[in-house]
């Protein structure tokens, strides 16, 4: 963290990201905007996950809707249990289990349920479930020495798998339905306005703890050897560098991040469903990716927002073709900015940057990573 | 459903069309604005909906993208139809109704997105939408939280009954019941085979008629009870089971794309169904146009409403319908019960004296749509509709002979005490 305070650039774009989002949002935007904006939000910690993972050491995930749906579920499954008390179930014929369970004819809470009546363990699950699938998937790709393309199809499969999943095994998750009407968080109503202002608060203390922690690992050696397996894996694994452990880790703090974010997607939206799980949504989080500027942090950020801001936008002007319009900023942007927001940032904002604060330019970055260093 | 599937174009167009109609009708609607002499909007609006003196306005919100967007088409369109029509006779206490429609894309996070749009920010005094259970229950707590007025048209498995919504279609014991006990009367029926797509509303229907069958009809039981995953195409080795068991009644619950799939391969398997009885409640005629009315002539279909149901209200509404959405347009239950909710809410906010959500919750039990298509229907109060349950036999055009009726209204009873 250091190193972000030393850096006064870094330090700047993080105020200006801080003020706009818990000053400037807040105060022009109405709760159901902002409570969007925090939705928004949530995605921006897969995406952080994935500049990590993808930008900096070239694995593409095309999976990390499992993360994010994982995190979300374990989340939903608390949260769910709360509201399933014997006298707000009292209608079903087993009174005390989730209403969807009643429904398929199970009568006894699963034993997979029962520790997500703790809230510790709950909230210990969001980051460590998602870490532990992302752990067992690492070692048996990474080790295999399975990369590239393979591994972005084996996770788009296993994205696949989980949804086909949750949605058979509908009396244990909800199904195709998910898990819905979630209402309290240990007493505390989460569908009010001013809970929603909260969250969406903590959403961004969140992702500020993420952002920093994403950036402490570019800053350190650690960093340097994603990018360095990026560039030449080979070398770096003659080098004496265990590849495959570096890039288990990698994987799975990308995990943690999407599970955080997906907790937080539960608490704000008021259900989770397969739907966040599945291919579709993992691809549209590259995009975000892709869109902000895959190798720099705060460029992503502004990529999600920007991303789904045109999606809702689109969609409220002209329902009846606006995913013709989301398809074409994609093109565009794919065609005229290869390189995502961020490119345009370098490109033309950051020499006049450098220049207003003089001195930070001549600091001495590394080699290659000028563009990304500076960027945060 | 092919041609509304295609028509992004083609909707717009319609869109245009809808409005030509309108402005060739303002002296029709003007006179009854006149003779109803609107109501101040203070006092017909206490709580800040959007209602101003001469409009108010309403959500639709459905897929018009995606998958589901084949299925919803239907309902957006009969709700346009609808209002336009309510609009042309002089509106809801004097106010044009305004539509802002939200597309909901097929995903539910969508849905519960839009519903909280169109009822914080822009105050809709009625939303109508929906479609598949998945999205209701995804915007259920946006209707409650924000006092909206949801009304819901598909048929569906009941298990639910919310002060915010009024249900349009039938919950699963009006759907299935009446249709057992005919097949049971009619056709000695005492073996049944049950299949489903594998969800909540295929498996609890399902459930419901086993505890009907065993339970309520005399000497019968079920043979076989099987589900498939969504989507799925290989149905030969169940086909086989029913070659081998020969069951009385196949009672089937597949929906979407797996329907094309199922009926081609028992008519391939030659299982004909004009001597095999057949009863699905999951087939309308726009899953027809899909299946081909060759695959599935012979089979009954269990509903509230058919397109070729013969009476004054309904060779209206179909000649309405066709003339606003083309020709070809195919008219399924749905569509129909989609229809009713605009009409619905007029009559209640009209028996409230009012817009507001509270006031037209409390008048919506008792109210009566005389005129439906389908006939007499009335708003019970647990917000599901009484309704007659007709049996109908596809025809090789895709539409249905309605065989049977039931003489009396049906009672709906989302919480069925004994099919639990």
């Amino acid at each position: 963290m250091k190193s972000l305070l030393r850096d006064r650039k870094t330090a700047l774009f993080v105020l200006v990201l801080v003020a706009i989002l818990a000053v400037i949002l807040p105060l022009v935007l109405e709760p159901f905007r902002l409570n969007l904006v925090g939705k928004y939000l949530t995605y921006a910690f897969v995406a952080l996950g994935l500049v990590l993972c993808w930008g900096d050491a070239g694995i593409l995930s095309l999976g990390q809707g499992i993360f994010f749906g994982l995190g979300g579920y374990c989340m939903a499954m608390f949260l769910k249990l709360q509201a399933s008390t014997p006298e707000a179930t009292k209608i079903q014929s087993t009174p005390g289990i989730p209403d969807f369970m009643d429904w398929n004819q199970i009568t006894t809470l699963p034993w997979f349920w029962q520790p997500f009546h703790s809230l510790a363990f709950s909230i210990v699950a969001v980051a460590a479930v998602p870490m532990l699938l992302a752990l067992i998937i690492g070692l048996s790709m990474f080790k295999r020495r399975v990369g590239g393309t393979y591994f972005a199809i084996i996770t788009q499969a296993i994205a696949s798998i989980l949804t086909i999943l949750i949605i058979g095994q509908q009396g244990y998750t909800g199904g195709v339905n998910g898990i819905t009407d979630l209402r309290t968080l240990n007493g505390w109503d989460i569908r009010t306005d001013h809970a929603k202002l909260i969250l969406y608060f903590v959403t961004i203390a969140l992702l500020l703890v993420c952002l920093g922690g994403a950036h402490f690992i570019r800053c350190s050696k650690l960093g340097r050897i994603l990018v360095a397996m990026r560039e030449r894996e080979d070398r770096v694994r003659f080098s004496g560098y265990d590849v495959a452990s570096f890039k288990t880790f990698v994987f799975c703090f990308a995990a943690a991040m999407a599970g955080i974010g997906g907790a937080m997607f539960t608490l704000q939206v008021g259900f989770m469903s397969p739907s966040f799980v599945g291919i579709v949504p993992s691809i549209e989080m590259v995009i975000y990716c892709a869109v902000g500027g895959r190798t720099s942090l705060l460029g992503v950020i502004y990529g999600t927002l920007l991303v789904n801001w045109a999606r809702t936008s689109f969609s409220e002007t002209m329902p009846q073709v606006w995913m013709f319009a989301m398809g074409a900023l994609f093109v565009f942007i794919v065609v005229v900015l290869p390189g995502g927001l961020a490119s345009l940032y370098r490109t033309y904002l950051d020499p006049y940057i450098s220049r207003l604060l003089g001195s930070s330019s001549k600091a001495p970055v590394h080699a290659g990573r000028e563009a990304d260093h500076a960027n945060g | 459903m092919v041609e509304k599937k295609t028509g992004i174009f083609g909707i717009q167009s319609n869109r245009r069309q809808i409005l030509k109609g309108l402005a060739a009708l303002p002296v029709m609607a003007g006179l009854p604005r006149l003779a109803q002499a609107a109501s101040a909007t203070s006092a017909v609006n206490t709580t800040g909906l959007a209602v101003t003196d001469d409009t108010v306005t309403v959500g639709i919100l459905h897929s018009i993208t995606g998958t589901m967007a084949i299925s919803e088409t239907g309902s957006v369109e009969a709700e346009k139809l609808a209002i336009a029509q309510i609009n042309a006779s002089g509106g809801v206490l004097g106010r044009q109704i305004k539509v802002v429609q939200e597309d909901g894309a097929s995903d539910w996070p969508t849905f519960a997105e839009k519903a909280r749009k169109l009822l914080e920010n822009d105050k809709c005094a009625a939303v109508f939408g929906c479609w598949t259970s998945a999205s209701r229950k995804a915007v259920l707590p946006v209707f409650e939280q924000y006092n909206g007025m949801l009304y819901y048209p598909t048929f569906y498995e009941g298990l639910e009954q919310s002060r915010n919504v009024i249900y349009t279609g039938q919950e699963a014991t009006q759907q299935i019941l009446a249709g057992l006990d005919w097949v049971s009367r009619e056709k000695k029926a005492k073996t049944y085979y049950l299949l489903g797509s594998d969800y909540i509303w295929p498996r609890t229907a399902n459930k419901i008629a086993r505890k009907h069958i065993e339970g309520h009809l005399k000497d019968s039981k079920v043979i076989g009870e099987e589900y498939f995953p969504l989507g799925h195409t290989q149905f030969n080795s169940v086909i086989n089971k029913i070659k081998l068991h020969k069951p009385d009644v196949i009672y089937a619950i597949i929906v979407g794309g797996s329907n094309v799939a199922f009926y081609k391969q028992l008519k391939a398997a030659g299982i004909d169904l004009s001597k095999q009885t057949l009863m699905t409640i999951s087939v309308t005629e726009d899953e027809i146009l899909g299946i081909g009315g060759e695959n599935i002539a012979g089979a009954y279909a269990c509903m509230k409403y058919f397109q070729s149901l013969d009476n004054p209200a309904n060779k209206e509404f179909v000649a309405a319908f066709k003339k606003m959405w083309g020709e070809n347009s195919v008219i399924g239950d749905v569509t129909q019960a989609a229809y009713l909710g605009p009409w619905l809410w007029k009559l209640t906010v009209e028996k409230a004296g009012s817009f507001d959500i509270n006031k037209v919750i409390d008048a919506s039990p008792g109210v009566e749509f005389k005129n439906a298509p389908e006939g007499y229907v009335r708003i019970h109060p647990n917000h599901h509709l009484w309704s007659r349950t007709l049996v109908g036999q596809a025809r090789t055009d895709g539409q249905f002979n309605v065989i049977y009726q039931t003489p009396d209204l049906m009672e709906p009873n989302p919480f069925p005490v004994g099919y639990q």
